[in-house]
């Protein structure tokens, strides 16, 4: 396989591809609502009316506004549907030649997908993602090509760090540095992980990933493998997401057979093979060092740092460990280079952002957006705001690490550097919106019982921190908590965060902390008279 | 072999390099609270206990496990340790069942000794009184549940040191326990050797000899470094 191959394979797909596609989305979320039996409909409608050879049916990825799936949207003319039913499928293949669809048409040019911007979701509802051709026919394995023969390892990582990208896991560690850091180490053996554990509540922006275009994060592994000389990868995936699973193992299968993993990747020396490890559904099995424990078998539970796994990870080798979403992106900046990706964003956060909107907000789903957006346009102008007239009263960003940002500050842009100043933080990617209607209180104690059952149990803080944390906002509630109650909550927060182990404990508290910031007044009205 | 100076409490050391802060400390004379370590045995820093200060970094590091450099200024006994780790023992006698009066280990317990050193008296966090078992099924041992900490020191014993892993942590969180064998009955572990080793390391009267009664245990965790030496380097020492 070479580029000549790639390229026919290319060809022959835009040949076989009919002139009329219904992209009809098979992601989780729809397929929840029937989006199969929509996609079996439409298939047999168009042999039905014998439109085989003009029109086709495409089962793709997630087109973002999964708060209106099951979606159909018909390309070129680009007309979009919402909340299809099977029994709108055959009234849509009837619209092609005239007439009207009884299914509810949605604004493809409404600002939830007008003011995107898409990079990691370029192709996300666009193509098969089960099928390695339609991947190859828009330019798939042609960044890792580019890599291979263009350029060295020491290239492409100077790349990726002029590119400015930071880590999508939450973190936001530079993914230049880190790349570099282990390309350093010595030893033969390396490894690449890929982090597809996301565990925040209300996320869903690994799996949506992983779902419509599994291939863009292989071949961004395949890239990391040759520039920090690793030729073993592995994707962590938690055990909840079996559609993304069972894709990526398609994924991999393919990529196999078509020569762009396994040995002699495209006819060059570089060899690099990717297995895939089930999570059992621990939280803080996304924590690195944690996770690195549980493909070795072992306990998942973090150790200190350093050293980091970039110097002794998993079997002791040097591993580079990132995120999903940070995978997705090299291939866009190895094809248009760090100069075209830099310019996008903020001084120091490059590039997009994929998040989760959801809870009080009209316009649910996945949006990319460009760093440096505010939170108002993405909440009001993108989301739409709260249904019904209500007003927003807060956003929590980061999941249970983060914090709740009141409404108040919304013009903050949205970058690593100003969120955390507000005591938030990017984290993976999760955003929820909260009304007028919402105790704040409530909402820390959501975050504080999360964080209780999920903590692993290694350190003291965090282990009896959580649960102490915890019984001390029941008790506020309840209405039975004191003054030096809140003061005794504010102090262990202070302390958790200080003293625990790994990020889980170290972030658990700041629910607390940002709603005590902003929202005192609820805390101090359910004080016990 | 190459040396690092640094300080610690503004006393100047000068130790081996690769040596953790604790060794460092160790050899200047200088405490530093420990439950979690225990020497012989890997080191997880787990309780937090030897948490400590160093100049031009903003995170606590716990010096069990931080490898001493260059010129670093360590501090161990600032203010915000100290509250920290009255609170962490607070936090430890808040989450099990420690009624001293009536444990085997009473006037020979690593906890009981923590609460004196940091001045605990009482707990400001409420006592959780939770619902812990006792098993006793194994003829020369038992483990009381309601005294165990976590600290993992006979998980590590039993695997680093016996090599049976008889011991190892179940669950998660405010749910996690040791367990024997596969969650098995102890006395039921084919893998037992009987050695006694973890009721040597078991800080507290988690972990005893059948037949002791009130304050009668007394345990010698020197004797598994003693092991160790004896094993590494062939030396006898005590
Ligand atoms: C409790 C906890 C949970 C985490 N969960 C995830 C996760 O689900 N996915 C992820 O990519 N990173 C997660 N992380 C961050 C990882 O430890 C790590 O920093 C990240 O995978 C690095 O990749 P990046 O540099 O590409 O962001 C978690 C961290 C902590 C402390
Ligand atoms: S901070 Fe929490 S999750 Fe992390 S090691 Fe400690 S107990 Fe485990
Ligand atoms: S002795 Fe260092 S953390 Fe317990």
């Amino acid at each position: 396989m070479d580029l000549a191959h790639l390229q026919a394979i290319a060809e022959q797909e835009k040949q076989r591809q009919r002139a009329i596609r219904l992209h009809c989305c098979t992601s989780t979320g729809c397929q929840a609502a029937e989006s199969l039996q929509v996609k079996d409909n439409l298939k047999k409608a168009i042999e039905k009316k014998g439109l085989g050879d003009r029109v086709e049916v495409v089962g793709v990825g997630c087109m973002g506004f999964c708060g209106r799936g099951p979606l159909v949207q018909v390309e070129p003319e680009r007309k979009l549907y919402e909340e299809v039913t099977p029994e709108d499928a055959e009234s849509i293949i009837n619209a092609l030649e005239g007439g009207k669809a009884t299914a509810k048409e949605g604004d493809p040019d409404h600002p939830f997908f007008a003011r995107q911007m898409r990079i990691v979701r370029e192709h996300s509802g666009e193509i098969d993602p089960e099928r390695i051709e339609e991947y190859i026919a828009v330019g798939g394995y042609q960044a890792l090509y580019k890599a291979l023969y263009e350029m060295t390892p020491a290239t492409v990582i100077e790349e990726i760090t002029k590119s400015g990208l930071r880590g999508r896991g939450g973190g936001g560690y530079p993914t230049g540095l880190k790349w570099a850091t282990v390309a350093k180490m010595p030893g033969n053996q390396k490894y690449v992980i890929c982090n597809a554990d996301e565990g925040d509540p209300g996320a869903f922006m690994d799996r949506s990933v992983l779902e419509s275009d599994p291939h863009l994060v292989l071949e961004g592994m395949a890239i990391a493998g040759y520039a920090v000389g690793a030729n073993h990868g592995y994707i962590y995936v938690r055990a909840e997401y079996p559609l993304a699973i069972k894709r990526l193992q398609k994924a991999i299968q393919q990529a196999k057979q078509n020569g762009v993993l396994g040995t002699q990747i495209l006819e060059s020396p570089f060899d690099f093979k990717i297995d895939i490890r089930i999570g059992a559904g621990a939280f803080v099995c996304g924590e690195e060092t944690a996770l690195i424990q549980s493909i070795e078998g072992g306990r998942g539970n973090p150790r200190p740092r350093p050293p980091y796994p970039a110097e002794r990870g998993l079997r002791g080798c040097p591993t580079l460990i990132n995120n999903v979403e940070t995978f997705a992106n090299i291939k866009a900046i190895i094809t248009k280079g760090a100069d075209w990706y830099s310019s996008i964003g903020t001084a120091n956060s490059k590039g997009t952002k994929i998040f989760a909107l959801t809870g009080k907000i009209k316009n649910n789903g996945l949006i990319e957006v460009p760093m440096g957006i505010t939170l108002r346009e993405i909440v009001l102008e993108m989301g739409g705001g709260v249904p019904d007239g209500g007003e927003v009263k807060a956003v929590q960003t980061g999941g249970p690490s983060g914090g709740c940002i009141p409404a108040s500050l919304l013009d903050t842009p949205v970058d690593y550097d100003s969120l955390l100043k507000i005591g938030s933080m990017m984290g993976s990617g999760g955003m929820v919106v909260m009304d007028q209607n919402t105790s704040m209180v409530e909402v820390a104690q959501f975050y504080m019982e999360f964080c209780r059952e999920e903590t692993c149990g290694k350190c003291i803080p965090c282990r009896t921190g959580t649960v102490q944390l915890h019984n001390l906002l029941t008790k506020l509630l309840d209405k039975r908590a004191t003054t030096q109650d809140l003061e005794l909550m504010e102090s262990l927060c202070q302390m958790v965060k200080e003293t625990s182990l790994c990020g889980l404990g170290q972030t658990a508290p700041n629910p607390v902390l940002s709603t005590w910031r902003y929202f005192r007044d609820e805390y101090l009205a359910l004080v016990k008279a | 072999m190459s040396v690092k100076t640094l300080t610690i409490n503004d006393t100047p050391v000068a130790v081996e390099a690769g040596a953790t802060i604790l060794e460092a400390a160790k050899q200047a004379g200088i405490t530093i609270p420990t439950l979690c370590h225990l020497e012989g045995v890997s080191d997880v820093g787990a309780c937090r206990l030897c948490l400590v200060e160093i100049k031009g970094i903003n995170k606590l590091l716990p010096a069990c496990v931080t490898e001493v450099a260059e010129g670093m200024e360590v501090q161990t006994e600032t203010a915000k340790l100290r509250e920290y780790r009255k609170m962490t023992v607070e936090l430890l006698f808040s989450e099990g069942n420690h009624v001293c009066s009536v444990c085997v280990a009473n006037g020979a317990c690593e906890l009981q000794d923590m609460a004196v050193t940091v001045g605990m008296d009482h707990s400001r966090f409420s006592y959780r009184f939770p619902d812990r078992p006792i098993d006793i099924s194994h003829p020369s041992f038992a483990i009381d549940h309601n005294r165990c900490i976590l600290c993992t020191r006979c998980v590590r014993v039993c695997a680093e040191i016996e090599g049976a892993h008889v011991w190892d942590v179940a669950n998660r969180g405010e749910k996690c326990y040791v367990i024997s064998g596969l969650d098995q009955p102890w006395g039921e572990v084919n893998a037992c050797t009987s050695c006694g080793k973890c009721v040597e390391a078991c800080p507290t009267g988690a972990i005893f000899h059948k037949g002791e009664t009130t304050g009668e245990k007394t345990s010698d965790p020197g004797l598994l470094d003693f092991l160790v030496t004896a094993r590494k380097k062939q030396q006898w020492i005590r």
